[in-house]
């Protein structure tokens, strides 16, 4: 096997030194991606396993809690997200067929879907904030428990709902916020046509850690905001 | 080419470039597994300073040497730092990243760059960790309990839950790295099954380290925000529970001791078929049994808590599952015992820190089964014996894995011989300084003595002035290998290509290797451990 | 030779003898495994070492062995584990009738209050002979109480109780550990458990400058809190009856039962709100912060004596035991 690095023909630029061809590095480079994304399961796992059990103990204030959440702007941010995951794909698609306006265009909208989204939670943070929901010395939460309109709800257990929801959803948030910064880098790469239909893994391996961050939030948004809800 | 002859300028890793430039931006595996050497050989003397403190305070059973806050600082510090700056990033940083992809016939890590970056991590988290140990340090416990670290101590908890944090990403990048390594920069013909014990070893410890540490990051995360923005989620006066806690962090700290000991078998299971000149005893089950630690780790978690008011049946259940545990690594003793049968053994300095760990691991397996027992463990737990047990099995077991590995691979390191009597006096002083310290902690921890104690009643002092006395000659035993590995640097004995006629393509190449490690790809046609096939090295160093 | 250099704590206890027996076979089946294995290795190493003209036999391994070297080992742990879950199950589980002493701590001392109303710190005054049941919880980290001599720990969390037992079978003073890592004066959280023969224990007792039973002060503030206006015994008050509660299933408003033990009652007291019984108003004031961890004993000592006394049941004010022998709780 002549392998060593001079040996290679066609050598594409992207190839790094260590790897046999771009084959090999397109898998190494999947590979971690796929085992990084699980490395992000056991880390929400563990708040989504904190969640869980508090629900199932403090059942009333978690059910207050949710129904105090804004359904319609949770509503807008899903839709918001599940089309920026479309525009990946799109963006992902277009790099392999070597359309470089197509694919900054879609990535543009990625990022403009994506930066909706923060605007959206910092606008539901903020009113939080003035409902003294964040938790902390003044919090207060004014919520009844369900099917008790008189009965009002143990200010230390609905303090946890919100740490935790504050915990998650910022988690997630600050995934996003570092998803944007990844795909402004690929927006400026893309503009350059660095990636080809011969070499575009950082565009596929960004986009599973979109999708990804996805997919968090589909999880979040029937746990935090529907699971409760009667009328 | 592995008999190519030595010249003093033939190029390697070493010597290809120079300038500290060239070491601070490399993504040469070899070189950084330097740079860890470096960094984690600084954390464990530090860790090992605290210790002897520690010891010294004991040696008398009033509290003299120096005050409660500073000796409860101390066994925090002494853990937080052996454990994440030494033991868990020790093997795996330093001779994993150096072998992995030599033993594999790979010219680097799948991601150099993520190497290096690993290597930055941890750098900023040990930066964070000295800043926090020298403006105050932290007394929680490495445990981190709450609500005491959340509510009640008033020391350095954030910034030391944060060093830890970003060690733990380091981790990560590691175990993440040797997986796509193993899966995907395979030399042509090194399958599966012809992989070196070694790197199965690694696999398992990599599994472990991509699927437990995130959780013990969130869970850090989770005891900063608490205590920083009073979140509740542990704090039972708030509605929170301190056993969720418990169980967060010990589902990642419980399979962390695996990371510890894995490598450290992988280790053994590499030195023993060397100078038994024979292939391992039953290859397969041995590299099963990695993968079963690693999984079965996962499950045992709760055996730390089973005086902590979990229920009846969890303890149970936990209990069981913590026996089944045990099933792996017996196996692997039993193996690399049955390994020496009918071999023609040479007793080199590897050899003598592998069959110290397997003395020292036996023992502390063993005594894991006192603890295993749920009555015993009631009154166990949380005494000297719990001390004793996870000594014999992280310093016992692991440093002396560690050793003997530096040993066994020095030469292919650093070109150069280690002294090989001042190596086996080594040897000896760590394995006798090891038991005097910590046998006697077994039974002082069956008589009662709990642990974390700054004072303790007079009777327990004959015990505890023994183990002071062992621990002053363990250091002695630590300092010695240091400075005759730094003396041979410059002027040891020049080493050949394979010193000690070892399989493993490792050897194959010069010492030290060149930067992309083979002249060209190696394709493997051969078994793992085919010592049939390989000569005995020429130059016999028994009884040397 | 022994009480030169001890092996062991004294036994003072019934579960010290179990403990130490199964402790004295794994010392002995890890010197049987270590001595065997060590054995092997250096008869491997003087026969096999390496001499000239002798090759090392290559042997790829044997699945029968491995089979045997795991199934062996897998058996003996299994029983070890059943010998070590019986003791456990005995030591969590505390028999009917046991003295109950409150404890509370924090840091960093151990505040001990007897059924019988005396109060000890660092202390722990118990006869010979007798079941005892501590009852603790802390009322800021976690500690642990441990008596070596008893073989005995429990972790004390703050915010809801355990319970741990033991039964002394010596006279003598023993030590008493924190042994979960609670700050600065861990090593100071120490105290001694004395156990007495009963003469002399009805001596400390009746030397104690008790104001009356733990109960009957539960009692005290039961009026004074005003619990007694809702909860009746006379007729069906706005809440549930206490009478007979301790020990029962209790039907809860959403479809679940619980057990009414101690932890049930201390939650129904802090925050009633979060198990509302089936067929009552969720109207109880949160008591959360208004009692302090040693009124909450009283109290719940006073709901669980309500079980003892049938003359509760038929009005009036209820009748506490006050004596030094503890009755035979009647619990369903």
């Amino acid at each position: 096997m002549a392998d060593s690095p001079m040996a290679v023909e066609q050598h594409n630029p992207a190839l790094q030194h260590h790897f046999a061809d771009m084959e090999q590095q397109r898998q190494a480079s999947s590979l971690g991606m796929w085992l990084f994304l699980a490395t992000e399961i056991m880390f929400f796992g563990g708040m989504f396993c904190a969640y869980l059990i508090y629900r199932y103990w403090y059942y009333p204030e978690f059910a207050a809690g949710s129904n105090s959440l804004d359904i319609t702007l949770g509503t807008v941010n899903t839709a918001v997200l599940i089309c920026s995951s479309l525009t990946v794909v799109l963006a992902v698609h277009a790099a392999q067929l070597g359309k470089r306006q197509a694919q900054v265009i879609y990535l543009a909208l990625t990022l403009v879907l994506g930066l909706a989204f923060l605007g959206v939670k910092g606008i539901e943070w903020t009113s939080k904030f003035k409902e003294h929901h964040i938790p902390g010395p003044s919090f207060h939460f004014e919520g009844a428990v369900p099917g008790h309109p008189d009965e009002p709800v143990d200010q230390r257990h609905a303090q946890i709902f919100f740490s935790l929801y504050f915990a998650m959803t910022g988690m997630h948030a600050l995934h996003m916020v570092i998803g944007v910064g990844v795909f402004s880098y690929l927006l400026y790469y893309a503009w350059k046509g660095r990636y080809t239909p011969d070499y575009h893994t950082p565009l596929e391996n960004s986009g599973l850690y979109w999708h990804f961050v996805d997919i968090i939030w589909i999880y979040l948004f029937p746990l935090l905001y529907l699971i409760d809800r009667k009328k | 080419m592995a008999t190519a002859a030595i010249t003093a300028e033939r190029e390697s890793y070493l010597n290809q470039e120079y300038g500290i430039k060239s070491w601070l931006l490399t993504t040469d595996h070899k070189r950084i597994a330097l740079l860890y050497l470096l960094s984690i050989t600084f954390f464990f003397f530090i860790g090992g300073f605290f210790a002897l403190l520690i010891r010294l305070e004991l040696l008398t059973p009033v509290g003299d040497l120096v005050q409660a806050d500073t000796y409860n600082k101390l066994f925090t510090m002494h853990g937080q730092v052996m454990i994440f700056f030494f033991l868990i990033p020790s093997i795996p940083a330093v001779l994993g990243n150096f072998l992995v992809p030599l033993m594999i016939g790979a010219r680097d890590l799948a991601f150099p760059r993520i190497n290096l970056l690993s290597w930055y991590l941890y750098i900023i988290a040990g930066i964070l960790m000295l800043h926090c140990m020298l403006t105050g340090g932290v007394d929680t416990g490495w445990t981190f309990y709450t609500p005491f670290s959340t509510a009640f101590s008033n020391t350095k908890v954030i910034e030391a839950g944060l060093a830890i944090f970003i060690s733990g990403f380091s981790s990560i990048l590691t175990g993440l790295n040797f997986v796509v390594t193993i899966h995907r920069m395979r030399a042509p013909g090194m399958t599966w099954d012809r992989l070196p014990l070694f790197i199965w070893a690694h696999y398992a410890t990599s599994i472990i380290q991509l699927l437990g540490t995130p959780v013990v990051a969130v869970t850090l995360v989770l005891v900063v925000l608490e205590r920083a923005f009073h979140l509740g989620i542990f704090d039972p006066t708030r509605g929170g529970d301190p056993l969720l806690f418990q169980h967060l962090f010990w589902f990642y700290s419980h399979p962390a001791v695996y990371i510890m000991i894995l490598p450290s078998m992988g280790i053994v299971t590499e030195i023993v078929p060397c100078f038994t000149r024979k292939r391992i005893f039953g290859y397969k089950f041995v590299a099963m049994s990695s993968i079963g630690i690693a999984v079965l780790g996962f499950l045992v978690w709760a055996h730390h808590m089973f005086v902590a008011g979990i229920s009846l049946y969890a303890a149970l259940i936990f209990s069981m599952l913590s026996y089944l545990v045990a099933v792996p690594s017996a196996i692997k003793v039993f193996n690399w015992t049955a390994t020496m049968y009918k071999g023609s053994i040479t007793f080199a300095t590897p050899m003598l820190y592998a069959f110290g760990f397997i003395g020292l691991f036996l023992m502390g397996g063993l005594t894991g089964l006192f603890l295993s027992a749920l009555g015993i463990d009631v009154h166990v737990t949380d005494t000297y014996f719990v001390v004793a047990h996870f000594h014999y099995i992280m310093v016992g077991g692991a440093v002396m894995g560690y050793l003997g590995g530096m040993h066994f691979w020095w030469p292919k390191i650093s070109g150069r011989m280690y002294p090989e009597a001042l190596g086996k006096l080594a040897a000896i002083i760590v394995f006798l300084g090891f038991n005097l310290t910590f046998f006697p902690q077994f039974i002082l921890g069956y008589l009662g003595m709990p642990r974390r104690y700054w004072q303790y009643p007079p009777e327990f002092q004959v015990l505890n002035v023994l183990s002071t006395a062992g621990a002053t000659i363990l250091a002695v035993g630590y300092l010695l290998p240091m400075v005759y590995f730094l003396w041979s640097m410059r002027y040891g004995k020049v080493a050949p290509a394979n010193p000690w006629g070892a399989s493993g393509l490792e050897w194959k190449t010069t010492s030290p290797p060149p930067t992309f490690n083979f002249e060209r790809t190696p394709v493997v046609d051969w078994e793992a451990y085919d010592y049939e096939h390989i000569p005995a090295p020429q130059e016999v160093r028994v009884g040397g | 030779m022994f009480d030169t250099f001890p092996l062991w704590p004294a036994r003072a206890s019934t579960t010290a003898g179990s403990v130490d027996a199964l402790y004295i076979f794994l010392v002995a089946l890890s010197l049987l495994m270590s001595m065997a294995i060590f054995t092997m290795i250096l008869i491997f190493a003087v026969r096999f070492r390496r001499r000239k003209g002798v090759e090392a036999e290559q042997i790829e391994g044997s699945t029968a062995l491995e089979l045997t070297w795991s199934i062996i080992p897998l058996g003996i742990f299994m029983v070890i584990f059943v010998w070590g879950a019986v003791i456990y199950f005995k030591e969590r589980t505390p028999p009917r009738g046991a003295t109950e002493v409150y404890v509370v701590a924090k840091q960093w001392m151990w505040k001990l209050q007897h059924e019988e109303g005396q109060r000890e710190i660092n202390e722990l005054h118990v006869p010979v002979g007798r079941d005892v049941k501590m009852i603790l919880t802390s009322q800021d980290v976690i500690h642990s109480f441990y008596v070596p001599a008893f073989r005995i720990k429990q972790d004390v969390l703050p915010g809801r109780y355990t319970t741990l037992w033991f039964h002394p079978t010596r006279p003598g003073t023993y030590h008493l550990f924190c042994a979960e890592y609670c700050g600065t004066q861990h090593s100071g959280m120490i105290g001694q458990v004395v156990v007495l023969e009963p003469a002399q224990y009805q001596a400390w007792l009746s030397g104690g400058g008790a104001a009356g039973s733990l109960a009957s002060s539960g009692q005290t503030m039961f009026v004074q809190l005003g619990c007694s206006t809702c909860h009746r015994s006379d007729t069906q008050g706005r809440g549930p009856e206490l009478v007979g509660l301790f020990g029962k299933r209790v039907q809860l408003e959403d479809g679940r039962t619980v057990v009414a033990d101690e932890n049930y009652i201390r939650e129904s007291i802090l925050t009633p709100g979060a198990k509302i019984v089936s067929g009552f108003k969720p109207i109880m004031p949160v008591f959360q912060g208004l009692v302090s961890e040693e009124q909450l004993n009283a109290l719940v000592a006073y709901v669980k004596s309500l079980n003892r006394s049938p003359s509760g049941a038929a009005g009036g004010p209820v009748v506490v035991q006050t004596g030094t022998t503890p009755q035979e709780p009647k619990v369903q």
